[in-house]
């Protein structure tokens, strides 16, 4: 072993050639010359159950006294069991099961924890006992026997002299798990494209604006300043995959005076009357954003309080969200039912990585 | 190795002393008997010689991972109860429990089979609120036994692996805490889900197929329940069982640490025997800690997922928070600055996805891979079975607290809708302050317990050079007024002078004469490490000392 350059004190482990752990280099680490010697266990002080029998006693009567109540929970656990049915489906019938086999339980727990410890403290023999350690690593002999038989199966298999042999066994090992990487293909369907998927909603021209959940339509008539309602397209309810389309196609229906609305120029005719639709999936992670402030028209995300300003066409006005809410175009057909006027025009909900707005 | 023995050598050394005058009784006969033809097909003896009398160290502290392995046993039981009711299946089903409130409310049925733990099965409720309180308290243990592991340097040579093992145990833990909150498919674990399928979409490249391929296509799909039910009670539990059995062989191989102490040198372990004391301390132990979860199983309602219904993508309550365990995620998402989405090459970079998705690797990598750093730092290649008191390693301490401050911060802001509403404060401004909290709370903290530590270091050598202040004032005849000092015997010094003193690196050139930049690296975080120090009391300075006053 030569000096290398990690630091000085290497000198000093070089010199002993390290067996134990103590003459291991010890860094940056002060070593003092003169040190203090440690001064040994301190007298040993009996404990009271030591010295007078009567407390020993006492402590015995105590343990057993633990044991038995923890055999008296838990028959209590199992009477209660019994005594106590919850079978009417009334609550309250529940809630004194719960708490009376519990109580059961838990003091056939306690019983048991608290003999058992206050046995180990006050009656077991407290002298304390003294292991010596060793060092972790396997005695020098040891090690050179390891390095011996690695070298000896080396010798016997030719794995260090054949390395075709070897290097081909180490590539089927790596190329072997790969089948059951590719299996996980499997967990999603074959036929369908995600990113296909997301980019579309339930909605569509002429698609009745109905109720969450009931699924009745909305008369623009019923819907009254100030007032929101969430909701779903017609049909949802009876859709095959209901919850899929509800996590896209759900929308908040509010109605503002006109006049505080701002609308864009390309979005002119998206609203009827002060009735505006968004998506109510949040554009940062998809939490429904649930919460309508009507003075202030703003939506908020219970889950990561993004904000939305819904005069200001939904964009975000605080927190971690980046797109406004997409809007739903709207208008009211003959019999005065709010209409869908088309799909969203962009993908609803979370970003992700093939969204692009153009 | 022998293994003809007779019956009259196997081991019943209690029944010795009685044997030539008294007839045995049957039951030690029996036990005899027993204990050899075990023996004879087992080889145990050797096992009991070996670890029957091995010695554990006692220190309070030293129970916070026994409290993570009792709760996990508690979490393996009830866990196994609840499996025989529950049903994995995101099938539609209307549900006609006794829950009259959700009666004829379409629902899966994971839900259903839920409420029907909850409301028909005896007991039901019971073991299913003491699996979930055995969960918190199996994470919170974990928590609180890495801060002890950390805070008294348990975690170097030759217990660095251990650590790492220790770490992902942690991790297992947080998954199986998430995969197991997500089952019942009630409102608030679906949102949870949601969160999590938003979050991954926002990875570039590869996010939109894998949230495909979890959820078995579009979210939520039908698939989610029972995939996350096969982790839960199969592929995590069992990586997590080997690696505790791992975690403790290493403890065994390694012997525990132990504080220093008259009597307790670096070679020696000092404590109580396995048999008796230890077995029956821990055993009691884990029965007290199986009575407390019980307790809060019985008392505390936890998860009621009856109040918030089935999941529905479309409903969400205000208040909306994780499971505390995650909350430190979720905290993240939430510090995030406004506007951090960007469209590029005609794909969407969600900064505000992936910058705390990078923000908690790099976390939860320093926590990793610290005893590496600080051992690297150090060069200090000897085995440390003395644990350090906090405040005799200044900077380590103050690197623990700083990151504790950290996750605490983010912690908070998970709550900070909960904080705003209770305290009437704006959202906005809970949040603004959480965000600087995240980044001065960890300096301020740095700063402050090295200072703590360093004057903690400073008394300790006060009080080990000249005594306690013990409050007496004598006027001496010349009229000048002492406090006398109470000097401390030598048991109590000892506890105040051996620690660990390390100094900041020099730099010496190599064997070629250079000084590389690596090096410079190093005796940099060195003098980072070591510049302030407080050396430990020697026997000179001692002597010197004495009869100051």
């Amino acid at each position: 072993m030569a000096h290398d350059d990690l630091s000085g004190k290497d000198i000093t482990a070089v010199s002993s050639a390290g067996v134990s752990h103590e003459t291991a280099a010890p860094g940056t680490a002060v070593v003092p010359t003169e040190t203090f010697e440690n001064p040994g266990f301190p007298a040993h002080r009996p404990r009271v159950t030591d010295t007078d029998p009567k407390a020993e006693k006492k402590a015995e009567r105590q343990v057993y006294t633990f044991f038995y109540l923890s055999i008296v929970g838990s028959i209590f656990a199992i009477a209660s069991y019994m005594a106590f049915p919850i079978e009417d489906g009334d609550t309250g019938a529940l809630r004194l099961h719960t708490m009376m086999l519990g109580l059961g339980i838990v003091l056939a727990l306690f019983g048991l924890g608290l003999g058992a410890v206050h046995w180990s403290k006050s009656l077991m023999a407290n002298q304390e006992g003294i292991d010596q350690r060793h060092a972790v690593r396997g005695s020098d002999e040891t090690r050179a026997r390891a390095v011996e038989i690695f070298k000896e199966a080396n010798e016997e298999s030719g794995f260090g002299r054949r390395t075709l042999v070897r290097n081909t066994l180490l590539g089927a090992l790596v190329a072997f798990p790969l089948p059951a990487v590719v299996l996980f293909r499997g967990w999603g369907p074959q036929d369908e494209n995600p990113v296909e998927l997301l980019e579309h909603t339930m909605w569509e021209k002429g698609a009745r604006l109905t109720l969450d959940p009931s699924g009745l339509p909305i008369k623009a008539s019923d819907v009254t300043l100030g007032s929101a309602f969430h909701v779903i397209p017609e049909g949802l309810n009876e859709s095959e995959h209901r919850l899929e389309e509800k996590a896209k196609a759900s929308v908040l229906l509010m109605r503002l005076d006109p006049a505080k609305l701002k609308e864009s120029p390309e979005r002119a005719g998206w609203s009827y009357d002060g009735i505006v639709a968004y998506s109510k999936i949040c554009t940062h992670v998809g939490c429904p954003v649930a919460l309508y402030e009507q003075q202030t028209h703003h939506l908020l995300c219970p889950c990561h309080q993004s904000t939305f300003d819904v005069t200001e066409e939904c964009k975000v006005i605080f927190g971690p969200a980046k797109r406004a809410l997409p809007q739903l175009p709207i208008a009211v057909d003959g019999e005065g039912y709010l209409i869908a006027q088309s799909d969203f025009h962009e993908p609803v909900g979370p970003s992700f990585w093939e969204r692009s707005s153009s | 190795m022998s293994t003809v023995t007779t019956p009259e050598t196997a081991p019943a050394p209690a029944a010795a002393p009685t044997r030539p005058s008294a007839p045995r009784s049957t039951s030690s006969r029996f036990t005899e008997a027993a204990a050899n033809y075990i023996d004879e097909r087992t080889s145990i003896s050797g096992v009991v010689k070996e670890f029957g009398r091995k010695i554990f160290p006692d220190h309070w502290s030293f129970m916070l991972g026994e409290v993570a392995l009792y709760s996990f046993v508690v979490i393996l039981l009830t866990g196994t109860f609840l499996t025989f009711f529950f049903q994995a299946s995101m099938a539609e089903v209307v549900y006609n429990g006794s829950y009259v409130p959700l009666k004829g409310v379409e629902m899966s049925t994971a839900m259903s089979s839920t409420l029907n733990i909850s409301f028909d099965v005896r007991g039901g409720l019971l073991i299913r609120q003491i699996h979930h309180w055995a969960a918190l308290t199996f994470i919170a243990a974990i928590g609180i036994h890495m801060l002890r592991i950390y805070f008294t340097g348990a975690f170097r040579k030759p217990r660095e692996l251990n650590w790492v093992i220790g770490f992902i145990l942690f991790i297992l833990a947080l998954a199986e805490g998430f995969t197991g909150y997500s089952l019942p498919d009630d409102l608030l674990s679906g949102n949870g889900l949601r969160i999590i399928d938003g979050l991954i979409k926002g990875l570039p490249v590869v996010g939109t197929w894998i949230s495909f391929l979890l959820f078995g296509g579009e979210f939520p799909g039908t698939d989610i329940v029972g995939r996350l039910y096969s982790l839960h009670i199969l592929l995590l539990p069992a990586i997590l069982a080997v690696m505790l059995a791992l975690h403790l062989v290493f403890v065994v191989v390694h012997k525990h640490t132990q504080w220093s102490g008259p009597g307790q040198t670096k070679d020696n372990v000092v404590g109580s025997p396995i048999l008796p004391m230890f077995a029956a301390k821990a055993g009691g132990f884990f029965f007290i800690v199986f009575g407390v979860i019980a307790l809060m199983g019985t008392f505390f309602t936890i998860n009621p997922i009856w109040n918030y219904g089935p999941y529905d993508p479309s409903p969400v309550s205000a208040g909306t928070q994780p499971d505390w365990y995650i909350g430190f995620a979720d905290g993240a998402l939430r510090l995030m600055p406004p506007g951090l989405e960007f469209e590029l090459w005609n794909r969407t970079w969600s900064f505000n996805i992936i910058i705390p998705v990078l923000i908690l690797t790099g976390f939860i990598v320093v926590v990793l891979v610290y005893p590496f750093i600080e051992a690297w730092i150090t060069g200090d290649k000897r085995e440390h079975h003395l644990l350090d008191r906090p405040r005799n390693a200044p900077t380590r301490t103050a690197i623990g607290v700083a990151g504790v401050l950290f996750y605490a911060a983010l912690w908070g802001a998970a709550s900070s809708d909960i904080i705003a509403t209770h305290f009437q404060l704006s959202i906005e401004g809970v949040i603004h302050v959480n965000q600087a909290l995240l980044i001065l709370g960890p300096i301020i903290g740095y700063l402050v317990t090295k200072r703590v530590c360093l004057a903690l270091q400073k008394k300790d050598r006060e009080i080990a050079l000249h005594g306690f202040e013990s409050g007496r004032i004598v006027r001496l005849p010349g009229g000048e007024y002492i406090e006398v000092h109470q000097p401390v015997d030598e048991y109590e010094r000892w506890k105040l002078i051996d620690y660990n003193d390390y100094q900041p690196l020099m730099i010496r050139p190599n064997a070629r004469g250079q000084i590389t930049a690596v090096q410079r690296f190093r005796a940099g975080l060195s003098r980072w490490f070591f510049e302030d120090r407080i050396a430990p009391v020697s026997p000179k300075e001692l002597e010197s000392g004495s009869g100051h006053h």
